[in-house]
């Protein structure tokens, strides 16, 4: 069994850790600038963000170069954000989004990527 | 009850994120790794995301840094209530303060006015921390035994986690102008140069626009209020009996 990405594991968890810890152990931790504040609750939805859309819409070929890709993809995510707006549970969006994209696969309205 | 949502949300996603780092190439081995140590849903699938892409360690480090330095607003909003408590302990409860664990214990002790580790340690491990490892293990061991997982839709997890992940985190009109432009500059960027180099473009330029971003008609309260709610101590002032279980 692979092992090879246990020391990454554990460099995440190395920067990951601080994070949590620092406020909690050092006192005054808790009185960041209210810009920082901010910023680190923005910091979130912006990187998801940049991760869905990048992963969905960009198709890389065997050069590493980027193309624009549109896809039934895009249904199945988008309907994943409605359902998490609407009923605040990200494993019923999953489980929309899955069923939809197989359904799309299997009735051959969609390509295998 | 709401450990009872969480732990079911945990065990479902956490089987998930093992059938994900599965596909793309991870053993149960290293997808635990993942979930005992970094134990932060979003990350780890980023970092499913970032080990597909080719990505560089350095960059999955530094993306992850990124994405967990939320927890820095978990851990100082606890903190008030947690102060009496040894170093020692408060380092343990450290490494198990999730996004899942903050939302309940936060409630909590607002609730109850003090802290209540014994909550604590229900919300962060019992209802988060277990389920989703084993779910984790379960999730990597039988994702190896789908064939073909894109016939069965199994490639959009990814993407829609990190998609319903961002609106979980959209409270405001500042949020929602953050998570708009880091998928714009994201795309833009991975089109011009590289997907990575875009998701760290969208990731820092996205938070930079929603802060010049007036807030809207229910971001107007103090940021620390919204962030942290009321402190134990200005309950103490406002209320002589609060604190008092």
């Amino acid at each position: 069994m692979s092992a090879v990405l246990v020391p990454l594991a554990l460099l995440m968890g190395l920067v990951t850790y601080p994070a949590r810890a620092l406020p909690l152990l050092v006192p005054g931790m808790q009185r960041l600038p209210a810009t920082v504040q901010l910023y680190l609750r923005l910091v979130g939805p912006a990187v998801l963000a940049a991760l869905a859309a990048v992963n969905v819409m960009i198709v890389l070929d065997a050069e590493r170069h980027s193309s624009f890709h549109v896809g039934a993809e895009w249904l199945a995510v988008g309907l994943c954000v409605g359902v998490v707006a609407w009923r605040k549970n990200l494993f019923l969006g999953l489980l929309a989004a899955v069923t939809l994209l197989a359904v799309a696969r299997a009735a051959g309205l969609a390509a295998l990527p | 009850m709401d450990s009872l949502g969480i732990l079911v949300s945990a065990s479902g996603f956490g089987f998930v994120y093992g059938l994900t780092a599965q596909a793309a190439g991870f053993s149960p081995l290293e997808a635990g790794a993942m979930s005992v140590v970094v134990f932060a849903g979003a990350s780890q699938f980023a970092a499913v995301g970032y080990v597909l892409g080719g990505f560089s360690w350095v960059g999955v480090i530094v993306l992850t840094a990124f994405l967990n330095a939320r927890h820095l607003l978990y851990g100082a909003a606890l903190a008030p209530y947690l102060t009496d408590r040894p170093r020692w302990l408060r380092a343990v409860m450290a490494h198990v303060l999730t996004d899942e664990a903050f939302a309940i214990s936060i409630a909590h002790f607002r609730r109850i006015g003090r802290a209540d580790l014994t909550g604590y340690w229900i919300a962060a491990i019992g209802s988060t921390f277990i389920p989703w490892n084993l779910a984790t293990i379960v999730g990597a061991t039988l994702g190896g035994s789908i064939p073909d997982p894109s016939r069965f839709g199994l490639d959009v997890i990814f993407p829609a986690a990190m998609g319903g992940l961002a609106v979980g985190l959209v409270t405001g009109r500042r949020e929602l102008v953050a998570a708009i432009v880091g998928a714009v500059v994201g795309v833009s960027v991975s089109l011009a140069w590289d997907p990575a180099a875009g998701v760290i473009a969208g990731g820092l330029i996205g938070p930079l626009v929603g802060i010049a971003t007036p807030p809207g008609a229910r971001d107007t309260a103090p940021e620390a209020e919204i962030l942290f709610g009321r402190r134990p101590t200005d309950d103490a002032a406002r209320d002589p009996e609060a604190g008092i279980p």
